[in-house]
């Protein structure tokens, strides 16, 4: 890939778009990136980052039970990270569903996803191909460069119908989720709107295992939403920006692996993410440091967008 | 059974008793016994305070830590106890800061989305050591996954002194530490600091999950740390007691994982979590059977809201 790098970016960006999976990787990367940003928003505004965690944890397990058994790997994991949005959206509410009932399933869950890796690396699976091993990697670390044409299509019709449900859903989820109970009383389906959100999630977290692996789901849900939620208080504003910020750091990540070959997309992904955040992080705590009564004044502009 | 023969070439033959000789005959067995052993009562006791404070997804990331650190102490050819408990450190007062600028006042939590940031970006960095290190992918699965061959005995003698200092700062701290969970304001008030003790715990933590993971490997560390504590708190409300049935059961579900692991070809992280999930299974059920037979008062379907 260095090879045909360049000293002037515009040049080099050229060589680089000029590749078939490079330009297949951006195209799916800005749109699976463009609504992990979104769905993110709502996951941290929502409190579910640990279910989001636990997700990616489900999708290794789902897409090795797929290959184990030698089906297509996306059913397994669309498959398993949908059923598991909707047991968590199940037993969700009503409070009794706690981080260490999560915590219980999913660490149970990722020891059967051993358990099939062991099968899928050892047993009848290896038979069929020499490199049965990378796999498991590749489910959980990402391999955004190796999908094919047919892979990249299916992969963006999905993220473009997780964005469009997800804009569809936006104004009554964000009134649920801020304002539970007044949502309820002026009939929103807040019920019905969890369980569906979590299925979005797990639809985007089969997603988003296509492009940076199953481990490395959290990073893009997260860094982006939080960043935005920093900057700004303004529910709609945070909402664009954090799918902004996570297509961002898709791009800038993709830039980065192409301009030095030895570095895994899916590192410089997470590590713009994070510097996206971090930098967040520093520019608010000057800010707020500068005129200490901005906090509570943007949390009462935030309830005000809410009513 | 599915496979009955394991690492050491072994066939189960169903006596119990020579069976275990058989395990016993193997000096890498003992020692993954002792390490086991060990490795158990150190993730109960911390897993039983971090279920307590409901830091499970701290106490996740923490444990996923020691991924990237074992993964970069191999890159840069230091010894790998530099790189795990250098990263689970530096994580750990992290996430402590992060919880102290989230009490700013900010609408979020920002300490779970934080969590979550140091998490991915850990494993990421994890990776890019794998890779710049250079195909040792067999190895990647034991980092990830967890291998009880090989355990040296400088290894057992090592975690053995962890575990008795990290236990002995929790003996210390322990009736502050119980106290400052259950009721931070009173505790605060009374002149327990809280803060430095939350800072203080999430170090032990890392230091225990660097630790357990030399065994479970890197992903599941968290089973040993949750499922036991889970269990036992599910049983009892008592605090000394749960936390003693937590230490039993963390002990019996890594023998017996260790055991059947042994006689099998599959991994032993698997039979750990799935032993693990089977003892918080049987407590839920348990505990709702005493609470149907015991709570008249309680209408069948609350119970079964539940």
């Amino acid at each position: 890939m260095s090879l045909v790098s360049s000293a002037n970016p515009i040049v080099g960006i050229g060589h680089m778009l000029a590749l078939p999976f490079e330009v297949r990787a951006y195209i799916v990367g800005s749109l699976i990136a463009a609504a992990a940003g979104l769905v993110g928003y709502f996951v941290v505004l929502r409190r579910q980052v640990f279910t989001g965690d636990a997700l990616s944890h489900v999708a290794f397990t789902g897409a090795l039970a797929a290959l184990a058994l030698g089906i297509d790997l996306r059913i397994g994991l669309f498959g398993a990270c949908v059923l598991f949005g909707i047991v968590m959206a199940a037993l969700g509410p009503s409070g009794r569903a706690d981080d260490v009932v999560i915590g219980s399933v999913f660490s149970w869950v990722l020891g059967l996803g051993v358990f099939f890796l062991t099968i899928y690396t050892t047993g009848a699976g290896a038979t069929r191909g020499g490199t049965n091993g990378n796999s498991g990697v590749a489910v959980l670390f990402g391999s955004i460069f190796g999908l094919t044409a047919a892979q990249t299509t299916s992969a963006a019709i999905i993220a473009v119908g997780v964005i469009v449900s997800l804009v569809a859903m936006a104004r009554p989820l964000l009134f649920a989720s801020i304002d539970p109970a007044v949502a309820a009383a002026r009939g929103v389906p807040a019920r019905l709107l969890g369980v569906g959100f979590l299925v979005l999630v797990g639809v985007t977290a089969g997603e988003a295992t296509q492009a940076v692996g199953a481990l490395l789901i959290l990073g893009l849900l997260a860094a982006p939403a939080a960043a935005a939620q920093r900057l700004t208080a303004r529910p709609y504003r945070a909402l664009w920006l954090s799918a902004a910020f996570a297509v961002a750091s898709v791009w800038a990540g993709l830039g980065i692996a192409y301009a030095d070959s030895r570095i895994a997309p899916s590192f410089s992904i997470m590590a713009v993410a994070t510097a996206i955040y971090a930098a967040a992080i520093a520019a608010t705590s000057i800010g707020s440091h500068r005129r200490t009564a901005a906090p509570r004044v943007r949390s009462a502009d935030r309830s005000q967008v809410a009513a | 059974m599915v496979a009955a023969s394991g690492p050491g070439g072994a066939a189960l033959s169903w006596n119990v008793a020579s069976d275990l000789r058989q395990v016993l005959a193997f000096h890498f067995m003992v020692n993954a016994l002792r390490a086991g052993t060990i490795v158990a009562v150190a993730a109960a006791v911390i897993g039983w305070f971090m279920v307590l404070r409901r830091q499970s997804f701290a106490g996740h990331t923490l444990a996923v830590v020691a991924f990237p650190g074992a993964a970069g102490a191999i890159w840069l050819g230091v010894p790998a106890a530099f790189g795990y408990f250098g990263f689970s450190i530096a994580a750990a007062l992290t996430i402590a800061a992060a919880g102290g600028i989230s009490r700013g006042g900010e609408g979020f939590t920002e300490e779970s989305a934080v969590t979550g940031t140091v998490q991915a970006f850990a494993l990421a960095c994890g990776f890019l050591f794998v890779t710049l290190y250079g195909g040792f992918l067999g190895g990647l699965t034991d980092l990830l996954f967890g291998t009880f061959l090989g355990i040296t005995d400088t290894q057992v003698l090592s975690l053995l002194v962890l575990t008795i200092v990290a236990l002995a700062l929790l003996a210390i701290t322990g009736r502050s530490l119980f106290f400052a969970t259950i009721d931070p304001a009173v505790a605060a008030a009374r002149g327990v600091p809280v803060a430095v003790l939350s800072v203080l715990f999430l170090v032990v933590l890392a230091v225990a999950a660097a630790e357990v993971s030399q065994i479970t490997g890197a992903l599941l560390v968290f089973a040993l740390l949750v499922m036991p504590a889970a269990a036992a708190q599910q049983l009892t409300a008592r605090p000394s007691l749960s936390l003693a049935i937590t230490v039993v059961i963390a002990l019996a579900v890594t023998w017996l994982g260790l055991g059947v692991a042994y006689f099998s070809v599959y991994p032993v992280g698997f039979f750990v979590t799935t032993f693990g999930f089977t003892a918080y299974v049987a407590a839920v059920i348990v505990r709702r059977g005493v609470d149907r037979l015991g709570g008249h008062t309680k209408s069948p379907s609350l119970v079964v809201a539940q």
